[in-house]
């Protein structure tokens, strides 16, 4: 092309960053790769988890799509924008929170979905990107690393979702949130004195914690420290989803030949406990796959975190970047018997709307992030 | 670490990246926890997790809840639950569907057509882990057969299930409609977690549309398997509920009794009450088994009831589409006379036919020579053709459909009946929107007497006819009396009945001159009683008054100055018998509508059953006087 020739001559002269037409796209490649390779796999397992039945992966691979576009969408508005818009943001998404346990609809005694004339939604997934668009916008326009008062500022706009969450309510995603405004306090540079007294205070509070939680929510934990307490109650996902893994063994059972996931000994194949499916039929060596996946994932997030040219970019990318690591490792966890269990959907694999499209809108921030750059001349 | 605030952009750049990297190993080594945690499950523990899911056979199964049972008002069981073993294969299991069938036709005595339909549906869209059905109903001496040589056939199973029955037979098929095996296009409407062990479903009539009510809810238990799939035992068990029994207002007795009146005929009878529109009877003739429908009925047998030249499996009570012929007069009358049209005194000379122009078209009367001198009474009593035709011409269209409208011609009233037809109400409109036609005076003249455009089913008749005994009040025609729930109904039952109830009534129809129901009444008791009567045979010897209307309708049209001869006529060709009629007529019990499809006299070959019907619900008298005959 004799216009790309001439473009590169002059950028050679100039020292301009190239201005190849996948840059309009603001799309960033590697971790686009990575992100579709992870919904493939995803759907491969998925028509063996939903007993296969080529409806669910039918479904799910639009809701890909859907979060696809949504993560274009999201790639074109730059980081600025984000950060001007984020009070709005996150008034609205604190109002649609008390919307919830006002007016909502759920299931089994919760009370996490606002139904529209046509579809619903978790208000509680709005609020995953919203905090943290919020936490770090606030603290950017502050000195680093924060005051004493910019940190108290920003653990009560934590608390007041979480605890509107954990109203709900959802114990899961309430961690989850949490954590996501945690993130970017700790990436902020607040002294490691503060986070160690911090852990400490936790640590103290955990029997208070235990005082507000629901009689379910209970069982869940009595039934992760000892499973073999009620083998056919509450312990029998645990114990079902172990034995899955476990009898896999490296090599695994082979593609839709599991027999604790086809004959539906395993409870939530589909949704959160899909990844004895993988350690079943695929064994180690497709858990090992998905790990990878994941973990080249969160590298690309933190190298755009690292590169990131403000402060507001670097906190967000870096939030979004370990909250995603954090489902990652709450379900994997959970369904490994290493954690009690937690509603915690395992990223872009478990069938389900809104999480997926929720975490493909803060991968499109993460490429905004990392496109929206300009040299910097300092 | 440092204790000033960031005044320098570089030193805030590798202060975060030295926690980026931080965050970075710790991401690593926690993803190490996970793996080794993986490493320990797959590896490490891989034996005695394989040992555990050798035995893991312990499986969440789903109970089929029992259906509902269907009594008539007496409480005979109409539809019962009978247990029944079948013969299943599990494809996951099987080693070779032909080599398994082989082995299997050595023990037990398979056809060509079960072999085939069950190869019809290993194809089709099942649940993973579905048996299929091979055969139904197996002997005892085949389930021992089958159970000795058990464990050469992996995969095969007896299975154990009830079997919807239906002990009245095919006196009660077109009033009940039947279940069947659910299909594929049925296993994707329902909810698949409620129908998770169902098979079988509603496929006609009440069973179709009372499915909410009658199906339940589906019961999961606990069981320990062996290798093979098959029960060793139940750990524990989440009983179904089953369906709720209902109670139809069928009379079996009576059903059975007036399905052998019309027994050699291609006939309809619909008796309803009018005080509560309950449906007595309800029979269509020439019928069919509905138990051959419920496993599955074989293609040849089903390719044998549809091409029967007779159609046993068309429900000629509620979707028969027949002209009612004379049936049809008390309604025009009425139009006629309380519309202010003509006077109540109204009277012609009738010379045998009737012109609309002089030297125009004859249309002639149903008695060649004339009926002299008739007014109201005797245009009913006699159904004096040429009356008719003289009132049609002195009432506008509009309103003889408004008239017969309010009657619930044209309109599926019936509450429960989703077979039903509407069959067709000729207006103006109706015309203009299929033809694109004017209405013509000669159109109204045969509307007049139930023929032309005017199209009714047996059940339409006598809903008719129960609202015109009612005087006006109406009632819907329904086959539901009673819900049996000791246990009380779950939301979806509760709403399929807060349907029924909300479904509009049509409005009472109320005349301008109350009078003139005595006059129509008076005109129809004549046409049973009085010694000109239509049916003065019929009425012969009751000790009740009975008011009824004759009718007969043309198949085929006759040619203008062309002779009605029956005897040169094909059997098909000759006219339907029709007859309504209610009793007693001061204080109505039972209203009847009988169509006899080739019939020919309504007097003849209607009347009879409608007096046999009456008599046996008023006098319970099931002397069938016919067969005597």
């Amino acid at each position: 092309m004799i216009r790309g020739d001439f473009q590169r001559s002059m950028d050679a002269r100039s020292l301009r960053r190239p201005d190849s037409l996948w840059s309009y796209t603001h799309l960033d490649l590697p971790l686009l790769l990575l992100l579709l390779a992870l919904c493939g796999y995803g759907l491969f397992v998925l028509y063996s988890a939903s007993g296969q039945d080529i409806e669910y992966v039918r479904r799910q691979a639009v809701r890909m799509g859907a979060g696809l576009a949504a993560l274009i969408v999201l790639a074109q508005v730059p980081p600025r924008t984000l950060m001007r818009l984020g009070p709005w943001l996150y008034v609205m998404g604190v109002g649609l929170l008390v919307a919830v346990l006002l007016f909502g609809v759920g299931a089994k005694g919760a009370q996490r979905w606002i139904a529209l004339p046509g579809f619903r939604f978790q208000p509680s997934e709005i609020m995953k990107l919203m905090l943290p668009i919020m936490v770090a916008g606030y603290l950017a326009r502050h000195p680093l690393p924060p005051s004493f008062k910019s940190i108290g500022v920003s653990l009560v706009m934590i608390a007041v979702p979480f605890a509107l969450i954990m109203k709900q309510p959802d114990l899961g995603t309430s961690l989850l949130i949490g954590a996501s405004g945690v993130f970017v306090l700790l990436f902020s540079g607040i002294y490691w004195r503060w986070i160690l007294l911090a852990i400490a205070l936790g640590a103290a509070a955990l029997p208070g914690l235990w005082m507000v939680m629901k009689d379910y929510q209970k069982q869940r934990v009595l039934t992760f420290l000892d499973p073999e307490s009620d083998p056919l109650g509450a312990g029998w996902n645990i114990i079902q989803s172990k034995t899955a893994i476990g009898s896999g063994g490296l090599p695994g059972k082979g593609y839709l030949e599991g027999t604790q996931s086809q004959l539906n000994f395993l409870p939530e194949s589909h949704t959160d406990f899909i990844i004895a499916v993988i350690g079943e039929e695929l064994g180690m060596t497709g858990v090992l796959v998905l790990l990878a996946l994941y973990l080249l994932i969160i590298g690309r997030g933190l190298v755009i975190a690292v590169q990131a040219q403000d402060s507001f970019s670097r906190l967000l990318a870096g939030s979004l970047t370990l909250t995603f690591f954090v489902y990652v490792f709450v379900n994997i966890g959970m369904v490994t018997g290493l954690l009690p269990v937690v509603g915690v959907p395992l990223p872009m694999v478990s069938y389900g709307g809104t999480s997926i499209v929720t975490l493909m809108v803060g991968f499109g921030m993460l490429m905004s992030i990392q496109t929206h750059r300009q040299m910097v001349r300092r | 670490m440092e204790s000033k605030r960031f005044n320098d952009y570089s030193k805030e750049n590798s202060f975060f990246a030295s926690r980026a990297i931080i965050a970075f190993l710790l991401v690593t080594v926690l993803m190490a926890v996970l793996v080794s945690r993986i490493y320990y499950l797959q590896v490490i523990e891989h034996d005695r997790f394989t040992a555990i899911s050798e035995r893991n056979r312990i499986q969440l199964q789903p109970v089929a809840p029992r259906r509902g049972l269907i009594y008539d008002r007496n409480g005979e069981l109409l539809a019962d639950n009978r247990p029944n073993f079948s013969l299943t294969l599990l494809k996951e299991e099987l080693q070779g569907v032909d080599e398994t069938l082989a082995r299997l036709r050595e023990i037990v005595e398979l056809s060509e057509d079960e072999i085939s339909r069950f190869k019809r549906r290993l194809d089709q869209r099942r649940r993973p882990y579905e048996t299929v059905p091979l055969k139904f109903r197996l002997t005892e001496e085949e389930i021992a057969k089958i159970s000795i040589e058990y464990h050469r056939l992996p995969g095969v199973q007896v299975e154990a299930d009830l079997v919807r029955a239906y002990p009245q037979g095919p006196a009660l098929a077109h009033a009940l409609g039947y279940v069947g095996r659910i299909n594929e296009r049925e296993l994707k409407i329902v909810d698949p977690n409620n129908y998770a062990a169902t098979h079988y479903i509603g496929k006609l009539g009440v069973e179709r549309y009372y499915e909410s009510l009658l199906h339940g809810e589906v019961g999961w238990r606990k069981v320990e398997t062996d290798v093979r799939g098959r029960v060793l035992q139940t750990l524990e068990q989440q009983d179904p509920v089953p369906g709720v029994d209902i109670q139809v207002s069928l009379d079996a007795k009576l059903q059975q009794f007036t399905a052998e009146l019309i027994e050699n005929r291609r006939a309809a009878v619909v008796a309803i009450e009018p005080a509560s529109g309950e449906i007595l009877a309800l029979v269509s003739n020439p019928s069919y088994d509905p138990n051959a429908f419920v496993t599955g009925i074989s293609v040849k047998d089903y390719n044998a009831l549809r091409d029967d030249l007779d159609l046993p499996l068309y429900n000629r009570a509620i979707r028969g589409l027949y002209p009612p012929g004379s049936t049809l007069k008390p309604f025009t009358a009425l139009a006629a006379v309380d519309s202010g049209s003509v006077p109540l005194d109204h009277q012609i000379w009738d010379p045998g036919f009737y012109q609309l122009t002089a030297g125009g078209r004859r249309y002639r009367d149903w008695k060649k020579d004339g009926h002299g001198q008739v007014d109201l009474n005797h245009a009913l009593a006699e159904s004096c053709d040429v009356w008719f035709y003289d009132i049609a011409t002195k009432t506008d269209i509009d309103t003889f459909s408004d008239y017969l409208g309010r009657f619930g011609f044209g309109t599926v009233t019936s509450l429960d009946l989703p077979e039903a037809s509407a069959a067709i109400l000729p207006s103006r409109e109706w015309k203009r929107g299929r033809d694109n036609l004017p209405w013509y005076p000669g159109d109204s003249l045969n509307l007049s007497i139930g023929q032309g455009f005017m199209i009714a089913t047996p059940l339409q008749l006598a809903t008719a006819t129960a609202v015109l005994a009612n005087r006006g009040k109406w009632v819907r025609p329904q086959m539901l009396k009673r819900v049996i729930a000791e246990n009380g109904l779950d939301e979806i039952q509760q709403a399929q009945l807060a349907e029924l109830e909300s479904k509009p009534l049509p409005a009472d129809v109320k005349l301008n001159r109350e009078g003139n129901w005595d006059e129509i009444i008076q005109g129809m008791v004549n046409v049973v009683h009085a010694s000109y009567g239509t049916a003065r045979k019929v009425g012969a010897g009751t000790e009740y008054l009975m008011a009824g209307k004759t009718g007969t309708a043309q198949v085929v049209g006759i040619a203008q100055d062309a002779e009605y001869d029956s005897e040169a006529l094909l059997e098909r060709h000759r006219d339907h018998a029709l007859f309504v009629a209610f009793a007693p007529a001061d204080d109505p019990k039972i209203a009847v509508a009988v169509v006899v499809e080739n019939g020919e006299g309504g007097s003849r070959a209607a009347a009879p059953v409608a007096r046999e019907v009456i008599d046996a619900w008023l006098l319970n008298d099931y002397d069938n006087a016919l067969r005597d005959e």
